[in-house]
């Protein structure tokens, strides 16, 4: 193999590995030996990150033709490879806007911060475009290395080395079973590609599917549900949320949730696509043991984080709806989902960001207690952003639920359904809670006033999306079918 | 003319309003609630004006739907953004209007704190509403039945009585229960038919065992909404917290949505199922007439006791709908608008006192004849209206429902009967103990008769209760074309759906 290998389909990921090392040696020679200097630093780096990330975003975008394989099978460019990552590198790009304040206060502003940010974003990248188990291996492990070192990057602070230690941990054992799955899968059949798996099952595969490829696909299935956090492979979520600096938590419910959505829904559709009716029952279950959780486990929470962790597994459960629907209404209703998903996500975290009382950050529900009239302005911020997690119409949250439901009913899927619509009231109860602290209740102890420049703007950016959708949504909507054909055209 | 989106510009004029006080009105809150208010005013003023022009040019020789407008919305799904109205919904279009004015004035004084976001929450409510009642999407209308929650939770969260939270939870969550099973029914339909167009889907005939789910699905939503019996018990909670304009929206539009729900849907779409389903909407409706009425006699509180009796006509209007006769639905929307009117009066009669003393307890009161005799007048009137007198608005609806309900089923009738009798005698009850008697409350000795703008508020709903009473003809001939043309279509279907299972022997 002398012959260079096509190296265009993956530019948005050369281009990002090389701006990374570029900007580490310029941290590198930063003078940090001050506080200041070394924040100074950081905001040099961040600011560079986040041109990087939107610069990556240009480039993924221009590759939005067809199919692109590249490295030996070993890497795909589809339409659904660029939507997914544009999702990511969006929602990474405002993980770090909405992180530079909080790192500031919280002696957290080292270079390495948002480098580490964008060295995540690499591995999800590299997750969504993988077209064989060895490369989603690499990716997933690249991606997971670097966040198990974010979440415990306050490291003064117990909580957070303890969540960046308990997400090691069990991120390994997640790994670990993935990994068990695809040398199953590939001593059953003798490949780790995607397009020959893909062949090899095609068509539901014969009557009799060697019980060791089911044990392998389990196990895999296990190790995406660890990733996206699905019920029964949640329990690290709440504590992790709860344990990470709040920024970090933003950014984990959102893009590596999104890229592990995007890597089970590549691995479900792709390799084992023909198995649907192996794959599918586990996914349902998934699914509605998530949404129930998501709901009923939210309601007695306290901290806003712990209930947003929750809040994230229900939404989990609905996303992977479009995914045991396995086809392409349900894939594009889950590509939909993400997208506003991290709209709302991001959204919520920047006004969580905002609570600060004698600039200490407070994460208790309670203690958004009469925002509406202190905050008139962040307070109608949430409002929306709950508003729309609860799927009422007509703000994005509820488009979100809509198309899943499509491809649910289509998919005859009923009980999933009606499983989803019950939860969704149930999980309303809680939103509308924090709706009720906002403006039903009188303040107590107002939260600190002048909301931060760049959180002002993503909470205004964030919640005009969520709000305007449905005035045009066409673009979203031709994104996520394009998107998903691509993965059934071929 | 035609091709002027006088809907949309009806919808959205309020919205714009709401936008209007939302960026502009910064600054001193005095100055910011009198600016909310006016601008409030002035644009539901013009929104009603501006619906009075609609109905003049309303065709009344047609079952078409009119003034539709159709932009193209979401093409990969094949939802569209369509509006128009046809003799059923004209009306409730016209109400809505009518009462947003009314609500604004009424909270002129008694809303003192947060006034801008009070004002912006009416307006968004009377874009949600006049949208459900034009939408011809279903998704369209589903997005604007369901969103109307928001602004409800809201006022009745905020503006409320001690007990708002649990009260606004209660609405919400009942609501969005039964709407969300709706949502999954109108999904199968767009499914099956591949349609979300209202006009296609009432001449799609579905299949008579679908038709019973999604019919039940439906029943769910409006059934809460209206509401019957035995979910009817959010709705005395949500009147007794409500501020005054909150219960009259409340009462006036919001549970009308049922009602108009049963004739969009049910019956045009599910007309098999909806005649299967009729014993059980019978036997309901009966005891909620009936049940609900007696419940009305023993309340304590002014506020619930209406609340109680809406439960009750909203039982008439439930049988008149399902005897599927002219007269009888003819009647269930006569009743809808007049309950409309007369309901909102007598909430907003309890807000005039409530007011001034703070309570809403009948035994605060007692001997206001002596005190107030023009709010004795104008109570005894909307009193008597509520319980059906003839020459008032409510006669009219219960008239012709009793007359529906006769030619299908006379015990139907008898039983709905009893009601008029129950509902005398709480209403009658009530006036006495809050009107007559003596004056001996150390509290009343000082209570001032109706301002000026409390008597603006009421003239409109006055003369109108009367001339509904005196004249229908206006009102029953917008609706009679539709009305006749939506029996005609289930007879079509039923006859049809027989045909083929005669053949089918």
């Amino acid at each position: 193999m002398s012959e260079v290998p096509n190296v265009v389909p993956a530019l948005p990921e050369l281009f990002l590995a090389s701006a990374i090392m570029a900007m580490l040696m310029l941290g590198v020679f930063q003078p940090r030996d001050t506080a200041e200097k070394e924040i100074k630093a950081s905001r040099l780096i961040s600011f560079l990150s986040i041109i990087t990330l939107i610069l990556a975003v240009l480039l993924v975008s221009t590759l939005s033709g067809g199919r692109l394989v590249t490295f030996q099978n070993m890497f795909v460019s589809d339409p659904f490879a660029v939507y997914s990552k544009i999702l990511v590198l969006i929602g990474s790009a405002l993980a770090i806007v909405i992180s530079q304040g909080f790192i500031e206060r919280h002696a957290m502003a080292r270079f390495e911060y948002s480098i580490l940010i964008v060295f995540a974003t690499l591995g999800m990248m590299m997750m969504i475009s993988a077209n064989d188990l060895i490369a989603l291996y690499l990716g997933l492990e690249m991606q997971s290395l670097s966040l198990y070192v974010i979440a415990a990057f306050q490291r003064d602070d117990t909580r957070s080395t303890e969540a960046g230690l308990k997400y090691f941990v069990l991120g390994a054992l997640a790994s670990g079973m993935l990994l068990y799955g695809a040398s199953l899968i590939y001593g059953f059949t003798g490949t780790t590609n995607f397009d020959q798996l893909a062949q090899l099952f095609h068509g539901g595969g014969d009557s009799e599917i060697n019980i060791g490829i089911i044990f392998g696909i389990v196990f895999i299935l296990a190790g995406l549900a660890f990733k996206v956090s699905a019920v029964p492979f949640h329990m690290w979520t709440p504590d992790v949320y709860e344990g990470a600096p709040t920024p970090v938590t933003a950014f984990f419910s959102v893009a590596p949730k999104i890229a592990a959505m995007a890597l089970f829904i590549r691995v479900m559709i792709g390799p084992f696509g023909g198995l649907v009716g192996e794959w599918q029952q586990i996914v349902v279950f998934v699914s509605m043991a998530s949404m129930a959780l998501g709901a009923f486990a939210a309601i007695n929470q306290r901290n806003i984080k712990r209930l947003m962790a929750y809040s994230s597994i229900g939404h989990v459960g609905y996303a992977l709806i479009g995914l045991a629907a396995g086809d392409e209404t349900g894939i594009r209703g889950t590509l939909i989902y993400l997208a506003i998903y991290l709209a709302m996500n991001i959204g919520t975290f920047a006004c969580i960001l905002c609570m600060r009382r004698g600039d200490r950050m407070v994460e208790g529900i309670d203690d958004l207690a009469g925002l509406g009239k202190t905050h008139p302005m962040l307070a109608l911020g949430i409002v929306v952003f709950m508003f729309s997690m609860a799927g009422i119409p007509p703000l994005a949250g509820f488009f979100g639920k809509f198309y899943i439901f499509i491809a649910a009913i289509e998919a005859g899927l009923y009980a999933l359904a009606v499983v989803g619509v019950l939860t969704s009231v149930v999980a309303a109860f809680y939103y509308l809670r924090i709706v009720q602290m906002v403006y039903f209740e009188e303040p107590v102890d107002p939260l600190d006033k002048p909301v931060s420049r760049d959180l002002g703007l993503v909470i205004t950016g964030t919640g005009l999306v969520i709000v305007l959708f449905f005035v045009y949504p066409t673009p979203i909507l031709n994104g996520a079918a394009a998107a998903a054909a691509s993965l059934f055209g071929g | 003319m035609q091709n002027f989106p006088l809907l949309s510009l009806l919808i959205f004029l309020p919205l714009v309003g709401a936008v209007l006080i939302l960026v502009l009105a910064h600054g001193d809150e005095a100055v910011v609630a009198r600016n909310s208010r006016w601008t409030a005013l002035w644009t539901s003023a013009i929104n009603f004006l501006l619906s009075l022009f609609i109905w003049v040019h309303f065709d009344t020789t047609t079952a078409d739907f009119q003034f539709v407008e159709y932009a193209v919305w979401m093409p990969a799904f094949n939802i569209n953004y369509k509006m128009g109205i046809d003799g059923i919904s004209m009306l409730f279009v016209l109400l809505t209007t009518l009462l947003t004015p009314i609500c604004v004035l009424s909270s002129w004084e008694c809303i003192q704190h947060r006034v801008k976001e009070y004002m912006i929450s009416f307006l968004v409510l009377e874009t949600f509403m006049i949208g459900m009642f034009c939408a011809l999407d279903m998704v369209v209308f589903y997005i604007f039945f369901e969103a109307v929650l928001i602004p409800m939770f809201v006022i009745i969260g905020v503006w409320g009585g001690p007990g708002r939270v649990y009260a606004a939870f209660k609405l919400f969550l009942y609501t969005l229960l039964g709407s969300v099973l709706m949502l999954l029914a109108l999904l199968a339909m767009y499914f099956t038919s591949g349609s979300t167009d209202i006009p296609t889907l009432m001449a799609y005939r579905f299949p008579v065992e679908m038709q019973t789910w999604l019919w039940l699905a439906f029943f769910a939503s409006f059934a809460v909404k209206i509401p019957m019996w035995p979910v009817h018990t959010w709705l005395p909670d949500a009147h007794v917290e409500a501020p005054t304009a909150g219960s009259v929206i409340l009462a006036a539009v919001l549970l009308k949505f049922g009602g108009y729900g049963f004739l969009r849907f049910s019956l045009p779409m599910f007309p098999e199922a909806s005649v299967m389903f009729t014993p059980l909407i019978y036997t309901l409706s009966i005891i909620a007439v009936i049940y609900t009425s007696l419940v009305a006699l023993a309340q304590e509180d002014m506020k619930k006791l209406i609340a109680y009796s809406s439960v009750a006509h909203m039982g008439f209007v439930t049988i008149g709908t399902f005897t599927l006769t002219v007269q009888g639905i003819e009647g269930a929307i006569y009743m809808m608008l007049s309950h409309g009117i007369v309901s909102a009066a007598l909430f907003l009669i309890v807000g005039v006192v409530y007011d001034r003393i703070h309570s809403r307890e009948i035994s605060a009161y007692g001997g206001l004849v002596h005190r107030m005799p023009a709010y004795s007048l104008i109570f005894m009137l909307f009193m008597l209206a509520s319980v059906g007198l003839p020459g008032t608005a409510g006669f009219v609806g219960e008239f012709l429902i009793l007359v529906g309900a006769f030619k299908v089923n006379t015990w139907v009738a008898a039983l709905a009967a009893t009601g008029l009798i129950l509902s005398a005698a709480y209403m009658l009850y009530l006036y006495r103990r809050v009107i007559f008697g003596k004056l001996t409350k150390d509290s009343l000795t000082a209570i001032g008769d109706m301002n000026a703008r409390e008597i603006a508020v009421f003239a409109p709903l006055v003369v109108l209760v009367i001339f509904m009473g005196i004249y229908p003809g206006p009102f029953l001939e917008v609706m009679h074309v539709s009305v006749t043309n939506l029996l005609t279509n289930i007879d079509t279907a039923l006859n049809a759906g027989q045909a083929v299972a005669v053949a089918g022997r």
